[in-house]
């Protein structure tokens, strides 16, 4: 044997171990895919996917406008405030106000649009008043059994990290959301109950025709929420269920996750260095070993 | 190496003075110029990347510690302001979170390493007890901190193992209650998680500490699986430093790479969407499964139909680990002589993969789909639970009868006499190291 190709039998080795760690890594990934037949989601085709991919600000925007005059209806936001638009890398963020998100006018005018359920500083009564940067997005009701009682038994989710919380994440939400269809001939439906084929469930139990063929989907108590020109958009976006759908998505995954593009730049970084250090070190590892038997 | 003579000299005043009083100094040139067997592949350098995973963890874990909220009204919005608000929290977490993978990772690949080279027979059998320990210990940590978050799939997968303790005969109930603090699972259950999630780490410490003490007692093992003769110390090793301190950080850099890839690219895509929606007692996840490192204990635990056999068995299949040392009866260490026993160990690495596929399914899922079948006993043939069952039957029958018997049957190749005679047999002209 010699020392070339011992070095050779080395660099097997180490390719040798890395699959090794990535095929147990594998193995995890069917851990994440629990069962439920709902149709696969289509791809929203998100300017966010993959290691380089950055929010489209002009999308977030539009995707807040659905939701405030939409969703914001029956589903809370409890983890988001408003300055959190105007945070960097957030829809409405704009590095010309040095003062932050409380500097940025767009912020205050969205906050102030909103009132907020408050205590009157004088005289300690329940009062509404616009809201500031600094509020959270006010829940559309004053507890869950309120939200529950208001909407058939099923409380509105929260939708703060809606993106995170689902499988399929932002295709996942554009899909559900613009993928109401009529319920398919032979599906007994309960009064309260929709349709929507990309909905996780089981609709074998409710399914009257060829039971080789029950349709994919399951019921969800929310009506198909958009309609085309519901939301109006200043900047000449379409406005179809389509366009609002993914907009919305969009939105909902910046808010679930929203230090993503700052994660994904600060990866590129890191990876830089670890690989000028790996080949460093492999230099210093060769240099070391010369001439040495192993 | 326990014979291994100090070297270090003390140079100047004040390390003379301390080396009188607190050999610490001492300690550490030692620990550099330690005599380690020059063949070491890299399938040992997971012991130095262990260090550097626990280390992570512990100071992740401490600044989490501080903005974490461990009360089931808040822990979950605690999390979340972490991964919003906090100065860099969401690397703070993410490391911690994906963290816990890479140690499993790290580990399972050091265990199969020494279950491939015989390290765990005499005179190591102290070490590798300790080290069952350690992987015990990481199990138990490992869960505690998965509850913390109070997502769905901590509360379920809280509630799934706390009740295998109710399955204990007699006591299982009071257990239950001690163990959960009430008669559910609650804010008292969570408290308690997250000081027990804090004390475990530096328990895991402790016992690390005792892991490196023996080994450096008994000395390290190495791919030929010999004791290395006294006469022949000078030829088969190599001091640590600066031959392994270099091999190990390489080995490192590319193991933080395969993090860095995880923590930066794909950082939900070990967790379970599931674990995002606030924990609810009232409403049960579709399919409760838990964190990849634990699905191959979680089938075990499936397949067996008594409730407590099944909470014998998943233990079992840890604590049979603890007795490999006595298991084994072959004299050779390595299987690198052992051809029988290596396409053995071959299959049980395969079940140990299968195992933790089944752990994820479906127990009456269909393996083949489509494939006609027919009951047998309690479930169709052709589902998860009969294969678990086969493989778990594997998993047992590999360290109880394959490994004593295969050991006192099979014909081992011949065995070298040093580490330098293999490694230079092949025509290089003998090094000085």
């Amino acid at each position: 044997m010699t020392i070339q190709n011992g070095t050779r039998s080395t660099v097997f080795k180490i390719v040798a171990s890395a699959v090794a760690a990535v095929s147990l890594v594998a193995i995890a990934a069917p851990a994440g895919a629990a069962g439920g037949g709902g149709k696969a989601p289509r791809s929203g085709g998100f300017s966010f996917e993959g290691p380089f991919g950055t929010f489209d600000q002009a999308q977030l925007q539009r995707g807040y406008k659905v939701y405030r005059e939409v969703c914001a209806a029956c589903h809370g936001m409890d983890l988001m405030s408003f300055r959190n638009l105007g945070q960097p890398g957030g829809p409405f963020y704009d590095s010309h106000f040095k003062g932050g998100p409380a500097d940025n006018p767009y912020v205050r005018v969205l906050a102030a649009e909103v009132q907020v359920p408050d205590i009157d500083s004088e005289t300690g009564e329940s009062i509404m008043r616009p809201a500031t940067p600094a509020d959270r997005f006010p829940n559309p009701y004053p507890n869950a059994t309120a939200a529950a009682g208001a909407n058939g038994g099923a409380a509105p989710p929260d939708l703060s990290v809606m993106a995170k919380a689902r499988a399929g994440g932002a295709d996942y939400i554009y899909s559900l959301l613009s993928g109401y269809v009529p319920a398919p001939e032979g599906l007994q439906m309960a009064p309260g109950q929709y349709y929507n084929p990309y909905m996780p469930g089981d609709l074998s139990p409710f399914w009257t025709g060829d039971p080789d063929h029950v349709p994919k989907g399951g019921f969800i108590a929310m009506p198909n929420p958009l309609a085309d020109g519901q939301v109006t958009y200043d900047d000449g976006s379409p406005q179809t269920v389509d366009q609002y759908s993914k907009d919305v998505a969009a939105f909902i995954a910046w808010a679930s996750d929203p230090h993503a593009t700052e994660r994904k730049r600060t990866g590129m970084g890191v990876l830089a260095f670890l690989f000028i250090f790996a080949g460093l070190t492999y230099a210093s590892y060769r240099r070391i070993w010369k001439g040495i038997a192993h | 190496m326990s014979d291994h003579e100090s070297t270090y000299v003390p140079k100047t005043g004040i390390e003379k003075w301390l080396d009188t009083r607190l050999p610490i100094v001492r300690f550490g040139a030692d620990y550099m110029s330690l005599p380690t067997p020059r063949n070491l592949n890299y399938w040992y350098t997971f012991g130095g990347i262990l260090m550097l995973c626990l280390v992570i963890q512990i100071v992740t874990g401490i600044v989490l510690a501080m903005h974490y909220v461990p009360n089931t009204e808040m822990a979950f919005a605690s999390v979340e302001r972490i991964m919003r608000d906090v100065n860099g929290g969401w690397l703070i977490r993410y490391v911690h979170a994906n963290g816990a993978s890479m140690f499993f990772i790290a580990v399972y690949l050091h265990m199969l390493r020494g279950l491939y080279y015989g390290s765990y027979k005499a005179p190591r059998e102290i070490i590798w007890i300790l080290g069952c320990i350690i992987f015990f210990l990481m199990i138990a940590t490992a869960f505690l901190g998965y509850v913390l978050p109070w997502g769905q799939m901590s509360f379920w997968g809280a509630e799934v193992i706390t009740n295998l303790i109710g399955a204990v005969p007699v006591v299982g109930e009071p257990l239950l209650i001690w163990l959960r603090g009430g008669p559910a699972i609650d804010n008292a259950t969570l408290n308690r998680f997250f000081s027990l999630h804090y004390l475990l780490p530096f328990v895991i410490f402790g016992v690390v500490v005792l892991h490196l003490w023996a080994l450096h007692t008994a000395g390290q093992n190495n791919p030929t699986g010999i004791l290395i003769p006294k006469e022949r110390t000078a030829k088969d090793t190599l001091p640590f430093h600066p031959y392994f301190t270099v091999k190990d950080g390489f080995a490192i850099i590319l193991f933080l790479i395969l993090f860095a890839l995880f923590v930066f690219y794909m950082p939900n895509a070990l967790g379970h969407a599931d674990n995002s929606i606030p924990a609810n007692p009232l409403v049960t996840p579709a399919h409760i499964v838990p964190e990849w490192y634990m699905l191959p204990f979680y089938a075990i635990l499936r397949a067996i139909p008594d409730k407590f056999g099944g909470v014998l068995a998943m233990f079992g299949a840890i604590g049979v680990l603890f007795v490999i040392p006595w298991l084994d009866t072959s004299r050779v260490r390595s299987m690198r002589y052992r051809p029988t026993m290596k396409v053995f160990f071959l299959i049980f690495l395969v079940v140990c993969f299968g195992l933790g596929w089944c752990g994820a399914q479906l127990p009456d899922a269909q393996v083949v789909p489509g494939m006609p079948s027919f009951m047998l006993l309690d479930g169709q043939l052709n589902s998860y639970l009969w294969l678990t069952r086969l493989l778990t039957a594997y998993y047992f029958a590999f360290f109880l009868i394959i490994m004593p018997w295969v050991g006192l049957k099979e014909t081992p190749l011949p065995v070298p006499h040093s580490i330098s005679e293999p490694v230079l047999d092949g025509g290089i002209p003998e090094q000085k190291a």
